[in-house]
């Protein structure tokens, strides 16, 4: 693959995480106005969001890390989207994939949260400390539960890439998500920690914590965080279909397939009220462990 | 297109389409009109579909709306509150008492006019303004943003002197960091 080929691929899966994404948050918006018995927002207004933060005239930091951080946050979002196949064969789509890819995967999407703990002590502001010593106690909670559904699919088809499970699925005819259920179900359950939607939205809650993380970021800066929240909604979402539900081999297919996923947690969400952290770590230490190992038992067993 | 001081550029028309169709909101909730803020912003009137919605903190915020009477020692953290947010900026004067002091004119704590401590862009009449009337304001910045012409925080920098003198007449404990934009 030669390095333009390589660039105009690369920019043209970002654009697509990105527009996808964007319109994803659009329409949890909109879902959630209507539950609520509102009109809401216009799909496209994060579009308008993001140009409003862009064209914001002074944008403050406290330093270079704060500065980084949003950039930190982005550029590993853009770098685990690249690790992760679009559609199913894709010659057009990148995926730099390699032997073991899953696991440096799992290392790779917790980087842009230690990034962003980093910008946000920088601030100095209280409410930002707090945030992320409750964001990374509460990933020490949904990350055991995914990790323990990504190891018992690896014991039972012996592959460390996600394209190689993508085969599995395609030369059985069957997804993972109905021959390896419990795997499936802890990975589920995982998933609304780490989209951080409610009930697990302690960390950036904008009543109690000022937005958390996030509460010294205007400007630019929140317009870069946004643009990556889309970004990685989009990438977890492929991820999930790409192990689960045996990938898509269509643009639309892969649109409905996420689209369905993501519904799982904003739906929870909104008849949720807000887990504290412990509550939450408490939460995926049970059901969603319980059911981890039970994958890993049916994996390394049946 | 000509780039005259009376005309304006297509970048700046869609930055300001932009700033006019999505503005976070900082509510102060310094007097008795924060009330009105929940019904405007829930299920009877429902000002996201305008785009407007809650920022949490002042750097996340373009409108801070100031709603009702300023007592002296709040004057202060309103102050602080507005420097911190980033340009360009507005501000919601609401309810009578920002106009004028209202019922609180001679009060020995607040303050009457708004406007000579802080750059007001739209004011909302009324004591107090009902939802109709608050997003009518709204709909009022959206005009002035449109047209360019929503400039308080440029009012703000540039006559930063005559504010200042007003402030501090109110503020005697004058421990505030710089104002840095």
């Amino acid at each position: 693959m030669d390095i333009g080929r390589f660039l105009l691929t690369s920019i043209t899966t970002t654009a697509l995480a990105f527009v996808v994404g964007m319109f994803y948050a659009g329409f949890r918006r909109k879902i959630t106005a209507r539950v609520q018995n509102r009109v809401g927002p216009p799909v496209y207004q994060n579009f308008i969001d993001v140009v409003k933060l862009w064209s914001k005239k002074s944008n403050i930091t406290h330093g270079v890390m704060q500065h980084l951080a949003p950039l930190w946050q982005i550029a590993t979002s853009i770098t685990t989207l690249m690790f992760i196949p679009i559609l199913v064969d894709s010659t057009f789509f990148v995926n730099l994939t390699f032997k073991g890819d899953l696991i440096f995967l799992l290392y790779l999407m917790v980087v842009g949260s230690l990034g962003m703990a980093l910008g946000a002590g920088e601030g100095g502001n209280p409410n930002s400390a707090i945030g992320v010593t409750r964001g990374l106690t509460q990933m020490i909670g949904f990350e055991i539960p995914w990790v323990m559904a990504l190891v018992a699919l690896m014991i039972q088809h012996q592959t460390t890439t996600i394209v190689g499970l993508m085969d599995v699925q395609q030369a059985s005819g069957t997804w993972l998500m109905f021959s390896s259920p419990f795997a499936f179900l802890a990975a589920l359950l995982a998933m609304p920690g780490m989209f951080r939607y409610s009930p697990f939205d302690i960390v950036g809650a904008p009543a109690e914590l000022a937005s958390g993380p996030i509460s010294e970021f205007g400007g630019k800066y929140l317009g870069t965080l946004m643009t990556n929240g889309s970004i990685f909604a989009f990438v977890k979402l492929v991820l999930y279909v790409d192990i689960f539900m045996g990938g898509a081999t269509n643009l639309v297919l892969l649109v409905v397939k996420t689209f369905v996923l993501y519904m799982f947690p904003v739906l929870w969400g909104l008849v949720s009220p807000r887990f504290r952290t412990e509550q939450s770590v408490r939460f995926f230490w049970g059901w969603p462990l319980f059911f981890g190992l039970l994958g890993i038992l049916q994996a390394a067993f049946l | 297109m000509v780039n005259d001081k009376e005309s304006r550029k297509i970048v700046d028309i869609i930055q300001d389409f932009a700033r006019k169709s999505s503005l976070f909101v900082l509510a102060y909730g310094t007097g008795c009109g924060a009330i009105e803020i929940p019904p405007t912003m829930t299920s009877r009137y429902d000002a996201e579909r305008f785009g407007i919605r809650g920022a949490a903190t002042p750097r996340q915020a373009d409108v801070l709306l100031i709603t009702g009477y300023l007592a002296t020692k709040s004057l202060k953290r309103v102050i602080r509150a507005y420097e911190q947010m980033q340009n360009p900026k507005y501000i919601i004067g609401f309810g009578s008492c920002t106009i004028n002091g209202g019922m609180y004119w001679d009060s020995y704590n607040t303050i009457n006019r708004l406007d000579m401590y802080m750059p007001v862009d739209v004011y909302i009449n009324g004591c107090m303004p009902r939802p109709e009337a608050v997003i009518a304001g709204f709909a009022k910045l959206q005009k002035l943003i449109q047209a360019g012409k929503a400039d308080g925080w440029e009012r703000y920098q540039n006559n930063l002197e005559f504010y200042r003198k007003n402030q501090k007449k109110i503020i005697h404990n004058w421990v505030m960091p710089d104002y840095n934009w």
